[in-house]
């Protein structure tokens, strides 16, 4: 870029280098030492409770779209986007979506997360299954689908399980989105979805 | 530029606060619910102890080699195609963000929660240069609106009342006149924001780490906004402080683990976004990296732990001054505890009532999830002022005569014997007079009748000078 941006590129690594600090060695985690539980699906769906999301046990992607239409604004939605169309149908097409900003109005997404972590209730979504990043943070609701086999016990694990990330984009998702900067009154729905449904199959 | 800043005088900056005396006690209930919150989560992990030494430990490690890591972090990222930038102070970030909105024909932008930001004071500069800037943090929103700035850094309007709330909505939102509600006050934040979400050309962040071994970034927020704000347009600018770095992606699972525990007592922030490279082919990913006086801060061996700091906000919810007094008190972009050392760091004239705003009672080094020993230093700096000569002559004559009273033990003696007398006899009148600031509120203890010395000599088993072992037990 500019002469400006190498100079003082070059002027903070100097100062930094001027002065020479002795480095502790750096630690590993002793996965002895960390959370373990005994019944992880148990501490899943209370943790994800406790941070306002729903869990729902199911055996077959079907009973997703049952336990879906049971809910008042799913009946009603009409713009759904959906990853996991074994469960639901989308109503949106999103190969057809170029702009971000079309998705604004989407009603429900749907999407698959990778796993779930039994301490804190969050679940990755990789960003590489998703046609448009937005989905997840732009619709009204969201429900997540994970695999019960798929929940560790920490972030140790979900970080040793991610590995080396790819290029690109991954989210832990822990409850809808939330906001408790009124007088530490928690509301339910900032800017994110109002509410997090949880799916989770054998 | 800094050399200029006003002289910050605590006492009196917070005296508006803490003489309205229900909103001071409003405000330190309001505070003292988040630490518990903080206690409980940490309390559920058994490891805590061993999470906040592993964290202290990464964290020491890489401000000892952070030119490494910067080197490492610039490479990666630029590999994932993102720009890097390094700006020396606050005036150069400034002007890379104006370049790049510039270059871009940029008129509109949303940004999300970024106490670096705050610190550069990039709202004002590109607001004064025509760019509309609009904080999307529901608490930023608040103060932004209303003129002010955040006096926290995690709860940026915890010093607002929801009625307040409802003026200013009513004010800019058209929210009904005298609503209160915070749900509904939320909602229509919600459909405000919603629209400024939506026409934001580039959207701007700060960062919550950055990983060296991948070129990465972590922004953790609970509604949602950083990742609204910056899926949609097709720039995204990261402004990050260099202390930010974190070694190894791993590492990450150490810090999410702690920060938002201690910050708000929840187990994680609703979203941890992870962001490696910028969104496609046709979007830009530009990192501004900031030293800003940080690499002088590392020179120091005392107050180089303060770099470690994540930014959780943990010291300010359990600090007694910080609680009663308000963060506005403090006249910096980070109060508290951790604003009380760094403050002076920047400027040791301008912050130098800060490091004495504090009772030392330890609380804040406690509960840090990074191990800072805040009273430490903000004990150290008390001793840097005094020799730089920075601290008022009254208090620097107070010190002086105390020392030299401690010192004589016969005039220590006389000392106790003339305050207990006095305490006895002088009328309320005299010992409360106007010039008496610390009787304000407070009563005078009840005199004792003997000084210990008398009582030891008294009670003292016969025959034996020292106490034995039993008796001490
Ligand atoms: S100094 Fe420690 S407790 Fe205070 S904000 Fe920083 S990390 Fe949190």
């Amino acid at each position: 870029m500019s002469e400006t941006h190498s100079s003082s590129r070059q002027i903070i690594l100097d100062r930094l280098k001027g002065c020479v600090v002795d480095a502790p060695e750096l630690p590993t985690i002793d996965p002895a030492r960390v959370i373990q539980f005994e019944d992880r699906l148990q501490q899943f769906q209370d943790t994800l409770a406790s941070v306002g999301g729903e869990a729902h046990l199911v055996n077959t992607p079907s009973e997703i779209r049952e336990k879906l239409q049971t809910i008042e604004v799913f009946q009603s939605a009409r713009r759904i986007a959906s990853t996991v169309p074994d469960a639901v149908t989308p109503t949106v097409d999103l190969a057809t979506i170029d702009d971000p900003h079309a998705l604004s109005t989407l009603d429900w997404t749907i999407v698959r997360g990778e796993f779930g972590v039994a301490e804190n209730g969050a679940i990755w979504i990789d960003g590489k299954t998703l046609p448009h990043r937005v989905m997840i943070f732009i619709a009204q609701y969201l429900a997540i689908v994970i695999s019960r086999s798929d929940l560790l016990n920490n972030m140790h694990e979900a970080y040793a399980r991610i590995g080396t990330p790819d290029p690109g984009f991954g989210v832990f998702v822990s409850g809808p989105s939330k906001t408790a900067d009124i007088e530490q009154s928690l509301v339910l729905g900032a800017h994110g979805c109002r509410k997090l449904q949880v799916f989770l199959l054998p | 530029m800094t050399s200029t800043l006003p002289i910050v005088d605590h006492p009196s900056a917070a005296r508006e606060f803490v003489t309205n005396e229900p909103r001071s006690h409003w405000h330190d209930d309001s505070l003292w619910f988040v630490r518990s919150k903080r206690d409980k989560q940490a309390q559920s992990i058994p490891e805590w102890e061993y999470l906040r030494e592993q964290a202290s430990t990464i964290k020491n490690h890489t401000i000892a080699k952070l030119p490494e890591y910067l080197q490492q972090f610039e490479a990666n990222a630029t590999r994932l195609g993102a720009v890097v930038h390094w700006a020396a102070d606050a005036e150069e970030h400034n002007r890379i963000v104006l370049d790049l909105l510039r270059r871009n024909d940029t008129l509109r932008i949303v940004k999300s929660k970024s106490m670096l930001t705050e610190e550069c004071g990039l709202n004002e500069y590109l607001i004064d240069n025509g760019i509309e800037v609009v904080d999307t943090d529901l608490g930023e929103r608040i103060v932004q609106l209303r003129g002010e700035t955040p006096s926290h850094i995690v709860l940026p309007a915890i010093h607002i009342k929801k009625e307040e709330v409802g003026d200013t909505f009513h004010k800019y939102l058209g929210t009904r006149a005298g609503e209160s509600d915070p749900q509904v006050l939320t909602e229509a934040a919600r459909g405000h924001l919603r629209g400024k979400f939506l026409s934001g050309e580039v959207g701007i962040t700060g960062v919550n780490f950055a990983i060296a071994d991948t070129g990465g970034l972590v922004v953790c927020t609970n509604e949602g906004n950083a990742d609204l704000g910056v899926s949609l347009p097709r720039i995204h600018i990261a402004c990050m402080g260099i202390e930010k770095l974190v070694p190894r992606f791993q590492d990450l699972s150490v810090f999410t683990r702690l920060l938002a525990r201690s910050a708000t007592g929840q187990p994680i922030t609703s979203y941890t976004s992870h962001f490696h490279g910028p969104r496609d082919e046709n979007s830009e990913l530009h990192i501004v990296l900031v030293d800003n006086g940080r690499s002088k801060i590392r020179d120091s061996k005392t107050f180089r732990e303060s770099l470690n700091c994540i930014r959780c906000g943990a010291c300010m919810n359990t600090c007694p001054v910080y609680r009663r007094s308000g963060g506005h008190s403090y006249r910096a972009t980070v109060p508290g505890p951790i604003g009380s050392v760094l403050g002076p760091a920047k400027n040791a004239k301008a912050h130098k009532s800060l490091p004495f705003a504090c009772s030392l009672c330890g609380s804040c080094t406690d509960v840090c999830p990074v191990k800072i020993p805040l009273h430490h230093q903000l004990l150290a700096w008390r001793k840097v002022l005094v020799g730089k000569r920075l601290v008022a002559w009254n208090k620097r004559m107070a010190m002086k005569a105390a020392s030299f009273l401690f010192c004589n033990p016969t005039l220590f003696a006389a000392a106790g014997y003339l305050g207990r007398v006095s305490l006895k006899v002088l009328p309320k009148s005299l010992t409360h007079n106007p010039f008496n600031t610390w009787a304000k509120d407070r009563d005078l203890p009840e005199p004792p009748k003997e000084s210990f010395h008398e009582w030891y000599a008294k009670n003292r088993p016969s025959g034996s000078e020292t106490i034995s072992k039993e008796e001490r037990s």
